[in-house]
């Protein structure tokens, strides 16, 4: 069996999911990092943007996560962010909307909502 | 029907009405207090989580941060009070009312300039009343309060506490909120959120014990803290607000608990008083009755001879 660390997705109102997985990679301010079993400590800041989970029987788990912060240690993640969507909840149409609304609005802080939210769904 | 018995009568009818009145807000608060709790729950891993990263970040960075290192002469502090919007909780509102006064003077006494914030209409109301500053105030949300109301609260703090207190900004920020212990018992607690004292957040964390891992930080301590800090007191007050919340709706259900069952008794009480009015009232037409038909008796029975 493959080395596997334990993930814990969680929001400011709720544990969104925690499970198994084999590899996850998450945007920080300072560019994508992947982490894998076994790899050194670490806490760092979220950018936000979709993280990608691959779950140790093979799935892959995608969530958009505005801002937050990822820390690991002792084979355990844990990603903590204010509001974090699997994409399976995500829907596409309205944040189609969304953006295109905050576009035309200019409100760039919810343009990169939406824009997160389809950049999840996209990668999964 | 006697005055006095069509009195009992209508003050048993309306002690019944209240009684449902206050019954059915008893049951509210109750499926209130449930869902309350459930969300104090679900923000748990979060504040758990959050609050282990912070130990690891703040012991982990060597130079000190203005968030978790104590002024040398600490001049102001903020106060924090979360109050409800309505009363009829029995003394929910007095009892975290009391405790942040308690704290406002403890800290006066210590020579601070204290900056008073509210949460919820009732401690507003005190506080106008009194005619006493206050530095904030929101409204409208105590019943079921949500992160993102957390956040409109925390912004200014953290805007006060990074302020110099020379420019009108603060050294401490403490926290006034009535913890929810169980459902019978709720107690209204003053809480030092800023500076952070580490120990006491390592204790609440569980990691006193715990050797800590090295981390590595993205991109450094510093700014890896400068992020956490503003999302770990958001974090606490949105706690507090839930904490909050459910300890007004237990004690709204046990003050509407001892509403319903003092109705109650005082509905026996009347209805017994009821029953001796309308007992006096049919003594007192027998009596009559009989006292009208003996006096017959006696008259016809002189009449005969």
């Amino acid at each position: 069996m493959a080395a596997e660390l334990h993930v814990e997705l969680v929001a400011a109102d709720r544990s969104v999911w925690s499970g198994e997985a084999t590899l996850v990679v998450a945007r920080t301010t300072s560019g994508d990092i992947g982490v894998m079993p076994g790899h050194q400590p670490l806490l760092g800041v979220l950018e936000s943007g979709p993280v990608t989970i691959r779950t140790s029987d093979g799935n892959t788990v995608v969530a958009a996560v505005h801002g937050g912060f990822i820390s690991f240690a002792d084979n355990k993640l844990s990603l903590l962010a204010e509001i974090v969507e699997l994409s399976d909840e995500i829907d596409v149409q309205r944040a189609e909307r969304a953006l295109e609304r905050a576009k035309s609005e200019a409100d760039a802080s919810a343009e990169r909502r939406a824009d997160v939210r389809l950049r999840a769904v996209s990668s999964r | 029907m006697g005055a006095q018995l069509r009195v009992y009568k209508r003050r048993i009818k309306s002690v019944t009405a209240t009684k449902k009145i206050t019954k059915a807000m008893e049951m509210i608060a109750a499926s209130r207090v449930v869902k309350a709790q459930r969300k104090v729950t679900a923000s748990t891993p979060y504040a758990t989580e959050l609050t282990r990263a912070v130990t690891a970040v703040a012991t982990g960075a060597n130079d000190k941060h203005p968030l978790t290192t104590e002024a040398e002469a600490p001049t102001r502090a903020a106060v924090l009070l979360l109050s409800s919007d309505r009363g009829l909780a029995g003394a929910f509102n007095s009892n975290a009312i009391k405790a942040a006064e308690k704290l406002t003077k403890q800290l006066q006494d210590a020579g601070r300039e204290v900056d008073t914030y509210i949460v919820g209409r009732r401690g507003i109301a005190h506080y106008n009343f009194r005619e006493r500053k206050i530095a904030g105030q929101w409204t409208g949300f105590t019943d079921a309060p949500s992160y993102a109301d957390a956040k409109t609260i925390a912004a200014p703090l953290i805007e006060a506490i990074e302020t110099d207190s020379a420019e009108g900004g603060v050294d401490e920020l403490h926290i006034v909120y009535t913890e929810f212990i169980s459902m019978m018992t709720q107690e209204a607690a003053g809480d030092r959120l800023l500076p952070l004292s580490l120990d006491k957040v390592a204790e609440e964390a569980g990691t006193t014990d715990e050797a800590r891992p090295l981390y590595d930080f993205e991109p450094s301590a510093e700014d890896v803290l400068d992020a956490l800090l503003p999302r770990y007191v958001e974090s606490r007050i949105y706690n507090a607000l839930l904490q909050s919340a459910a300890s007004k709706h237990a004690a709204t259900r046990r003050a509407m608990k001892s509403a319903t069952d003092n109705a109650g008794d005082l509905i026996n009480a009347l209805t017994r008083s009821a029953n001796a009015a309308r007992q006096a009232e049919i003594t007192q037409e027998i009596s009559e009755i009989v006292g009208g038909a003996s006096a017959l008796a006696d008259a016809s029975a002189g009449s005969d001879k």
